[in-house]
């Protein structure tokens, strides 16, 4: 049986998520990618209050389509994005904001795996481009907030029920199933030289 | 006779087609992935996938909140009057919210995003001419997450084909879990720098079960394919059997000293939608029929 866990996430709660575990998630989401994170860090440094409480949340790498239906936001289509782009800012946006999880596609590098086991937070793989899967996950939509960073890049705050499938894809241990995979694929690598004669 | 306003309604039912349906072969290619997967975490990921392709069509919404940039192929009569430049871009911005699309397009340094996918050289559009007397526009709506991971080599000509082989299999392996696999891949050899690229993208316009006239090319496309296909990165970077749905070549001929090779990596949700134009008023949409 999948697991399922409710937003803020405790730090226990994070802790006993085991790598490659599935889980469905409720609560509430917020959306973030490259410019919520470059903005957060920034408000940070100059002393300005960010508008949300990332403390346990789920962070969602995501820039979804929205809707206004009857004065309030739809969430159309909200699959994940490439979570590499976010590589460079995320370890420091964990230590200062302390999400417990990071939902994204195509995993994330070792600073972020080691800051993930530091401050405790895991990261939830959702299958990329299945964004009217996840849209079915969004019951409602509470609010945006820094609208004017154009509509995939600001913070929409979602309400998640049964959100998923995901999976635990690096644990807050230092485990990452991209980190174990790619020895084996340094393994198959050989064999696929071996097919092109390349040496 | 055709109008502009008909270029700008075929332009927008064009573009829901294709951003709610795959073409019949990508989404063949991807079931029969799905069939093959033991593994239990890459099936979950196709089960996602395939449940996506279902729900998208059910509801018709964009199958990917990534509606991409929209590269535009237009081929016209040679005695064509009407401003399709003009109809395509009317029609991207009413597809912007009638789809609705996301608001992709932004200024390259400012970043600012105007909201309706329209901007400077946006939506882009490839011209050629013909001797038929309809319109045919082809849209392939070009998610980011595969475009970052496209690829430029100019390879010396000693390099050859193992040099060919070697930089596909070498982008591949960087590209990794990031492209949303199981991937499409495009390559252009040949031509120039640009010429290179352009024909790496117009390779992702043939259906995968078609491969490349030239047997000695269909040959190298098969090869690439199912070495791709022996790494395991699979589904989402996840591990599993599929990691490259299909891969097609063009080629151009080159300057004696030049090898250019590039690139074109396509996620499995492979858009391209094609609409006729016909000057009796007549549309009709071949790759998304029914």
């Amino acid at each position: 049986m999948a697991k399922r866990l409710k937003t803020p996430l405790s730090e226990n709660d994070v802790r006993s998520l085991k790598l490659g575990e599935t889980i469905f998630l409720d609560g509430v989401i917020f959306t973030g990618r490259d410019e919520v994170h470059i903005h957060a860090l920034e408000y940070l440094e100059k002393g300005k209050k960010i508008p949300v409480d990332f403390n346990g949340s789920a962070l969602f790498h995501c820039g979804p389509i929205m809707k206004k239906v009857n004065d309030k936001w739809v969430a159309v289509a909200c699959g994940p994005t490439t979570s590499s782009r976010m590589n460079s800012l995320e370890p420091q946006f964990i230590e200062k904001f302390r999400p417990g999880a990071i939902i994204g596609k195509g995993g994330m590098s070792q600073p972020t795996v080691d800051a993930m086991k530091k401050h405790g937070c895991v990261y939830l793989a959702f299958t990329g481009g299945a964004a009217v899967l996840a849209a079915k996950g969004v019951k409602s939509v509470s609010g945006v907030e820094w609208f004017e960073l154009g509509m995939p890049e600001a913070i929409w705050i979602m309400n998640a029920e049964n959100f998923g499938p995901l999976t635990v894809a690096i644990d807050a241990h230092g485990n990452s199933l991209y980190a174990d995979l790619s020895v084996k694929i340094k393994e198959n690598e050989k064999k696929a030289r071996e097919m092109l004669g390349l040496k | 006779m055709v109008t502009e306003t008909d270029i700008q309604n075929a332009t927008v039912e064009l573009l829901r087609k294709t951003v709610v349906k795959l073409p019949a072969d990508v989404e063949e290619a991807i079931r029969k992935a799905y069939a093959a997967e033991t593994d239990e975490v890459p099936k979950m990921q196709l089960k996602a996938i395939v449940d996506n392709i279902d729900m998208a069509v059910k509801g018709n919404t964009p199958m990917c909140q990534d509606t991409g940039v929209t590269i535009f192929y237009a081929t016209v009569p040679k005695d064509c009057k009407v401003d399709i430049a003009k109809g395509i871009v009317e029609g991207v911005r009413r597809a912007t919210k009638e789809v609705p699309l996301r608001p992709n397009a932004v200024h390259p340094i400012t970043r600012k995003n105007p909201g309706d996918n329209v901007g400077e050289r946006h939506p882009y559009i490839n011209w050629k001419m013909w001797d038929k007397d309809y319109i045919e526009i082809t849209v392939m709506t070009k998610g980011a997450g595969s475009e970052n991971m496209s690829q430029l080599a100019m390879l010396t000509p000693s390099q050859g084909l193992k040099g060919i082989k070697e930089f596909v299999l070498n982008a591949v392996l960087r590209a990794g879990s990031n492209p949303c696999p199981p991937t499409i891949l495009g390559v252009g050899i040949g031509g120039s720098s640009d010429i290179a690229m352009k024909l790496a993208k117009e390779a992702l316009l043939r259906p995968l079960n078609q491969r490349h006239s030239d047997p000695e090319i269909a040959k190298l496309e098969k090869e690439l394919l199912e070495a791709i296909n022996i790494l395991g990165i699979g589904p989402m970077g996840l591990g599993g059997k599929t990691t490259c749905l299909g891969l097609n070549i063009e080629y151009a001929f080159c300057h004696t000293a030049s090898l250019p090779v590039g690139l074109n990596v396509q996620c499995w949700a492979g858009r391209r939608g094609t609409v006729r134009i016909h000057p009796n008023g007549k549309v009709e949409y071949p790759t998304h029929e029914g």
